[in-house]
C-alpha cells in the first residue's frame, strides 16, 4: 500500500510540472492576445523557454548524473548555428515555416549530440573538478571554431570554408549570383529569418519534459543515478558506467542543441561569441538554485532569474550588482547550516501559530 | 632568432599566468574550492594601481603595494563574508557563490570606474640593450615579470616548506580535521591563503596591464580563466605545477599564435590541456589518488 | 534453521585445495592460484591459493591489515592482480573488468558501506537487477511495452529479493536514512540481486548487535540453502565465522597461514599466534 502511494508521489510531481507549464503556457497566451504583455517581454518568451531547456537539460548532467558541466552553452552553441543553417538552406525547400523550424531544431539536436559524443568520450573518464575544467575548455573551442566558420548557400547547395589564417572573407565561399552568407565568421549568422515562436518554445519544453523524466524513472535512469550516488558500487552491481555516463551527456547535449536551434532563429543576427563560459555559468546558476535534479524547480528558477535583471530595470546600473548579491544571499541562505537552521525555526513557529485544521490534515 | 624572441614573450606572459595560477592552486589546495573570483581580484588591482597613479600621483612601486595592501583586505573579506559560511556545504554551492562574488566584483568596478576601457600604460621603464647585435630584442618589461614570477615562487616554497603558518598550510591542505586537532586554526590558515593568493593576484593585475594596457572590469576574466586552466594543467593544488602550469601554458599561447593561427591560440591552448589531462588525470605534477574500495 | 548442523568435511580438489565433500562432484565456483598484488614496492598479497565449493560458505579471517579486503577487491578486480589466476566456474578472469567480473557471477558487499543513498531501498535492488531485467533507454523514454513489462517484473522481484530480510515494507524509504544494520542487510540483497554464483560479504556482522549478528547468521544460510550458491565472507566476529563456515583461511601478512574447517582452524598453533602474538618461553 505504501509503495502505491509513493509511486503516485513521483508521477504527480511529474503530472504536476507538466501541468504547470501548460498552464503557464495558456496564461500568458490569453494575457498576449489582451495586450497585457508588452513588447519587451514579449521579446524574452522564447529566450526564456530556450533557457529554460537548458536548464532542464544541463540539470540532467549534473543533478542527475552528478558530474559538473562548465560548457553547456557549447553544445547550445552547436545548436543554434547547425539550426540556422539547415532552416536557411531549406527556405527554398520547405516552404512552410513552422516545418522548417522543426527539422532546423531536430538538425540542431542531432548536432548537439555529435558534439555531445565527441566531447563526452574523452571528458567523462575524467572526474570532479578536473571533468568540469575540460568541460569549460571544450566549450571555449567550440566558441572559437564556430568564430571561424563561413557558410554561405546557393543554388549549387551549401558553402564551407574555415578560416584559420584570419585572412578569408565571405567572398572567399565564391556563391553564386543568388546566394546569400549564413554565418560570416566572428560576425556571425545574418540576415537570419526569424523562425522561432513561443509555441515552438512550449513543445520544446514539454519534450524535452517528457524525455527526461522518463528517462529518469526507467531502468537506464536509474542506472545513471547510480553512477551519481557510488560509481564504485554501481561498478560492482554490473553498470556499464562510460555507457550510462554518455546517455546522460548525450541527451543533455541533444536537447540543448534543440534549444539553441531555437535559440538561433529567434534572432536575425547572432555571434559565437554569446555562447561563452559565461552563459554556460548562467544556465549552471539555475540549476543549482532550482535545486540538484529538481526539474520543476529548474524552470522557476530560469523564468525567475531570466526576469529578474529585466524587472529590476528601475535599480539600472545597480541591477546587476543586486542580482550578484541576491545569488550570493541565497546560496548562504540554502547552504549555510546556521542560517539554515534559523529559517526552519521561523517556519516551525509559523506552522505552530496556525490554526489546528492545519494539522488534521 | 624569432622563435627565441617568441619565446621569451611566451615565457614572461607564462609568468603572469603562473602568479595568477598560484594564487588559484594555493586556494584550491587548501579549500577544495574553485575560486573563480580570483579573476576579479586581478582585476581590482590593477584598477587600484591605476587610481594610485593617475589619481593619487603615487610612484608606481607605491602604487602596486596599496594595489596589494587593497586586494589583500578584499580576499580576507570575500573569504569571511562568503566562503567561510559555506565551509561544510556542498562544492558546487561554494562554486555557485563564486560566480556570484565574480559578478559582483565586475559590477561594483563598472559603478565605480565606468565601462569604458582605462589606458593604464606600462609601469615598468625599464630598457634593455639590444642582444646579439640587434637580433635580439627582450623588453624590459619582460624581464621585470619574470623575475618577479621566480621570486615569487622562490618565496612561496620557501613559506610553505620552511615557516610555521606554511607547514600549517600544507597540514591545512591534507586533512583539516587533524590538522585542527594538532592545535591548528584552520580560518585563519585559509584567510592567510586567501591574503597570499590576493596579493599575488594584485601583482599579476599590474603585470598584465603592461602587456594589454586597456583595463575594463572584465579584464580579469579570461586571463583567470586560463589561469586557471594553468593550475589545472601542472597539477591543481601543487605550487611548482602552477608555475610550470603557467609557463607553459604562456609558450604554448605564443607559438600557437605566431605559428598557426591567432583566431584559435585558446583553442589550442585548451586542446593541450585536455590531452595533458587524458594521458595524466591529475596534471602534470599532481598526484592522483584513485578512491579506496 | 538454528538446529545444529553436521560438521562439514573437506575433500581435496586437483589443485590442492579442498572443499565440502557434497559439491565434490562438481568443479569449485572459484579458484585462486597463485594470486598476488604489489602495490608499489609492498607486496599486499601473495601466493594466495583457494577453492570454493559451489555452495560452500567459506570464511577469510585474519587480523587487520592482513590483505582480506584486497582479496575481495581482486576477486572483483577493482585490483588488476600482478601474479597467479582466478577462474570463476571454471572460466579465467583475466582481462576482466569489475562489470564483466559481476556479469560472470561475482557479486560483492563492502566494508564501508556503499549504497546508492539518496535512492529508495527498492531503487537500490533495482539497480541491482539491471542486467537481469533489461529494457532500452527509448523503451523507457517512449514507456513501450518492454517499459511496462519490465518496471513489473522488476518490482516484484525487488520485494520478493527485500522479503528475505524482512525489508519489504522499508521499500520507499531512502536508503541513506536506514539504520546501520538495515544498510548493511540492503547491501546484501542489493549484490543478491545481480543473480550470482558467489556472493563476497566484507564484514556484513560489522556494527550489528548480538541478536541481529545470529539473525544475520541464519539469513546467510537460508541464503544459500534457496539461492544454492556459494558465499565468501569476511569477518571478525568469531562466533559467527565458526558458527556458519565449512572451510576458512587464515591471511596474515597477505598470505594464507592455516586453511581447513573450523576445526581444524581453532586448534591451529600458528592462527593462535597471528591472533595473539607468540608466546614467550616458560622459564
Amino acid at each position: 500500500m505504501n509503495k502505491l502511494k509513493s509511486m503516485k508521489t513521483a508521477a504527480k510531481v511529474n503530472f504536476a510540472t507538466y501541468l504547470g507549464v501548460i498552464l503557464a503556457f495558456v496564461l500568458v497566451s490569453v494575457m498576449r492576445s489582451q495586450g497585457l504583455i508588452n513588447s519587451a517581454m514579449g521579446g524574452m518568451l522564447v529566450p526564456v523557454c530556450c533557457y529554460i531547456v537548458m536548464a532542464v537539460s544541463l540539470n540532467l548532467t549534473v543533478g542527475v548524473l552528478g558530474e559538473l558541466s562548465l560548457g553547456h552553452a557549447g553544445f547550445m552553441s552547436v545548436g543554434a548555428f547547425s539550426g540556422i543553417i539547415a532552416a536557411m538552406s531549406l527556405q527554398n525547400a520547405v516552404p512552410f515555416a513552422p516545418v522548417r523550424l522543426g527539422i532546423a531544431m531536430l538538425v540542431g539536436a542531432a548536432c548537439g549530440a555529435v558534439t555531445g559524443v565527441v566531447v563526452g568520450v574523452p571528458v567523462l573518464r575524467l572526474r570532479g573538478d578536473y571533468l568540469a575544467i575540460v568541460t569549460l575548455a571544450f566549450g571555449e573551442i567550440i566558441k572559437e571554431l564556430i568564430n571561424c566558420l563561413l557558410v554561405g548557400v546557393d543554388s549549387k547547395g551549401l558553402h564551407m570554408a574555415f578560416n584559420l589564417t584570419g585572412t578569408l572573407t565571405i567572398d572567399s565561399l565564391g556563391l553564386g549570383e543568388d546566394g546569400i552568407a549564413i554565418i560570416k565568421g566572428a560576425q556571425g549568422s545574418v540576415g537570419t529569418t526569424k523562425l522561432a515562436s513561443f509555441t515552438a518554445g512550449f513543445v520544446l519544453i514539454l519534450v524535452a519534459l517528457f524525455i527526461i523524466q522518463n528517462l529518469v524513472n526507467s531502468r537506464s535512469g536509474r542506472a545513471i543515478m547510480a553512477l551519481r550516488d557510488n560509481q564504485i558500487a554501481a561498478e560492482s552491481v554490473g553498470i556499464n558506467i562510460t555507457k550510462y555516463k554518455l546517455m546522460a551527456f548525450v541527451t543533455s547535449a541533444a536537447l540543448a542543441g534543440a534549444a539553441g536551434a531555437l535559440y538561433g532563429l529567434n534572432f536575425s543576427s547572432l555571434q559565437a561569441a554569446k555562447f561563452n563560459f559565461n552563459t554556460s555559468i548562467l544556465v549552471l546558476v539555475y540549476v543549482v538554485l532550482g535545486g540538484l535534479g529538481n526539474m520543476w524547480g529548474s524552470i522557476i528558477a530560469a523564468v525567475v532569474l531570466y526576469v529578474l535583471p529585466e524587472a529590476l530595470r528601475e535599480f539600472q546600473d545597480y541591477r546587476m550588482l543586486v542580482y550578484a548579491i541576491v545569488l550570493i544571499l541565497v546560496m548562504l541562505a540554502t547552504n549555510n547550516p546556521m542560517i539554515k537552521g534559523f529559517f526552519a525555526r521561523l517556519f516551525r513557529r509559523d506552522r505552530k501559530a496556525e490554526p489546528k485544521g492545519g494539522e488534521a490534515k | 632568432m624569432e622563435f627565441l624572441s617568441n619565446l621569451i614573450i611566451g615565457v614572461s606572459l607564462g609568468s603572469i599566468y603562473a602568479i595568477i595560477a598560484l594564487g588559484y592552486t594555493m586556494v584550491y589546495g587548501i579549500a577544495k574550492m574553485l575560486n573563480f573570483a580570483h579573476g576579479d581580484v586581478i582585476m581590482v588591482g590593477g584598477y587600484i594601481a591605476y587610481c594610485g597613479i593617475s589619481y593619487l600621483g603615487l610612484p608606481a612601486l607605491v602604487s602596486i603595494l596599496l594595489a596589494m595592501l587593497v586586494c589583500t583586505v578584499l580576499g580576507v573579506v570575500i573569504e569571511g563574508l562568503a566562503y567561510r559560511p559555506l565551509r561544510e556545504a556542498g562544492s558546487l554551492a561554494v562554486l555557485i557563490t563564486a560566480i556570484g562574488v565574480s559578478y559582483f566584483l565586475q559590477n561594483a568596478a563598472q559603478l565605480i570606474w565606468g565601462a569604458a576601457p582605462k589606458n593604464f600604460s606600462s609601469v615598468v621603464n625599464l630598457t634593455i640593450p639590444p642582444l646579439f647585435g640587434g637580433a635580439l630584442n627582450v623588453s624590459g618589461v619582460a624581464a621585470v615579470t619574470v623575475t618577479v614570477c621566480i621570486v615569487v615562487m622562490a618565496g612561496l616554497t620557501w613559506f610553505t616548506s620552511q615557516t610555521k603558518m606554511g607547514k600549517a598550510m600544507r597540514a591545512c591542505s591534507e586533512d583539516k580535521a587533524a590538522a585542527q586537532l594538532m592545535g591548528i586554526n584552520v580560518n585563519r590558515t585559509i584567510s592567510m591563503t586567501f591574503a597570499i593568493g590576493s596579493a599575488l593576484a594584485a601583482v599579476a593585475g599590474v603585470l598584465l596591464c603592461s602587456y594589454t594596457p586597456t583595463l575594463t572590469p572584465t579584464t580579469g576574466s579570461m586571463p583567470g580563466i586560463k589561469a586557471f586552466t594553468a593550475a589545472v594543467f601542472g597539477g591543481i593544488g601543487s605550487i611548482p605545477g602552477a608555475f610550470l602550469g603557467g609557463i607553459l601554458l604562456g609558450v604554448i599561447e605564443t607559438m600557437a599564435k605566431a605559428y598557426i593561427s591567432t583566431n584559435l591560440a585558446n583553442s589550442i591552448v585548451f586542446a593541450v590541456l585536455i590531452i595533458v589531462l587524458l594521458v595524466r588525470p591529475a596534471g602534470l605534477l599532481g598526484k592522483y589518488v584513485p578512491e579506496k574500495v | 534453521m538454528s538446529a545444529k548442523r553436521e560438521p562439514t568435511k573437506l575433500v581435496p580438489v586437483p589443485s590442492t585445495n579442498r572443499i565440502p565433500e557434497r559439491d565434490a562432484d562438481k568443479s569449485p565456483i572459484l579458484e585462486c592460484r597463485h594470486l598476488g598484488i604489489d602495490f608499489g614496492g609492498l607486496t599486499a598479497v601473495d601466493d594466495f591459493d583457494m577453492a570454493i565449493g559451489r555452495t560452500e560458505i567459506a570464511g577469510l579471517i585474519g587480523p587487520n591489515g592482513a590483505g582480506k579486503t584486497t582479496v575481495f577487491n581482486l576477486l572483483t578486480k577493482v585490483y588488476q592482480p600482478t601474479r597467479g589466476t582466478i577462474l570463476v566456474d571454471g572460466r579465467d578472469t583475466h582481462g576482466m573488468n569489475t562489470i564483466q567480473c559481476n556479469k560472470a557471477g561475482v557479486a560483492r558487499t563492502f566494508q564501508n558501506i556503499r549504497l546508492f543513498a539518496n535512492l529508495s531501498v527498492e531503487d537500490n535492488v533495482k539497480i541491482g537487477l539491471h542486467n537481469q531485467i533489461r529494457y532500452g533507454m527509448w523503451q523507457g523514454i517512449f514507456r513501450l511495452p518492454g517499459y511496462w513489462k519490465g518496471e513489473k517484473i522488476a518490482h516484484e522481484r525487488a520485494l520478493e529479493l527485500l522479503s528475505i530480510f524482512d525489508m519489504q515494507d522499508l521499500a520507499n524509504h531512502q536508503a541513506g536514512s536506514l539504520p546501520y544494520g538495515a544498510q548493511r542487510r540492503l547491501e546484501i540483497v542489493r549484490a543478491l540481486a545481480t543473480n550470482p554464483s558467489l556472493l563476497l560479504l566484507d564484514e556484513p556482522a560489522a556494527g550489528m548487535n548480538p541478536s541481529e549478528t545470529a539473525e544475520l547468521m541464519e539469513n546467510i544460510q537460508k541464503i544459500r540453502d534457496t539461492f544454492q550458491i556459494a558465499i565468501m565472507l569476511i569477518e571478525h566476529d568469531m562466533n559467527l565465522v565458526m558458527g556458519i563456515c565449512e572451510g576458512i583461511a587464515v591471511l596474515n601478512y597477505g598470505k594464507i597461514i592455516a586453511k581447513g574447517t573450523p576445526e581444524e582452524i581453532q586448534a591451529d598453533p600458528k592462527v593462535i599466534e597471528a591472533y595473539l602474538g607468540k608466546r614467550k618461553e616458560e622459564g
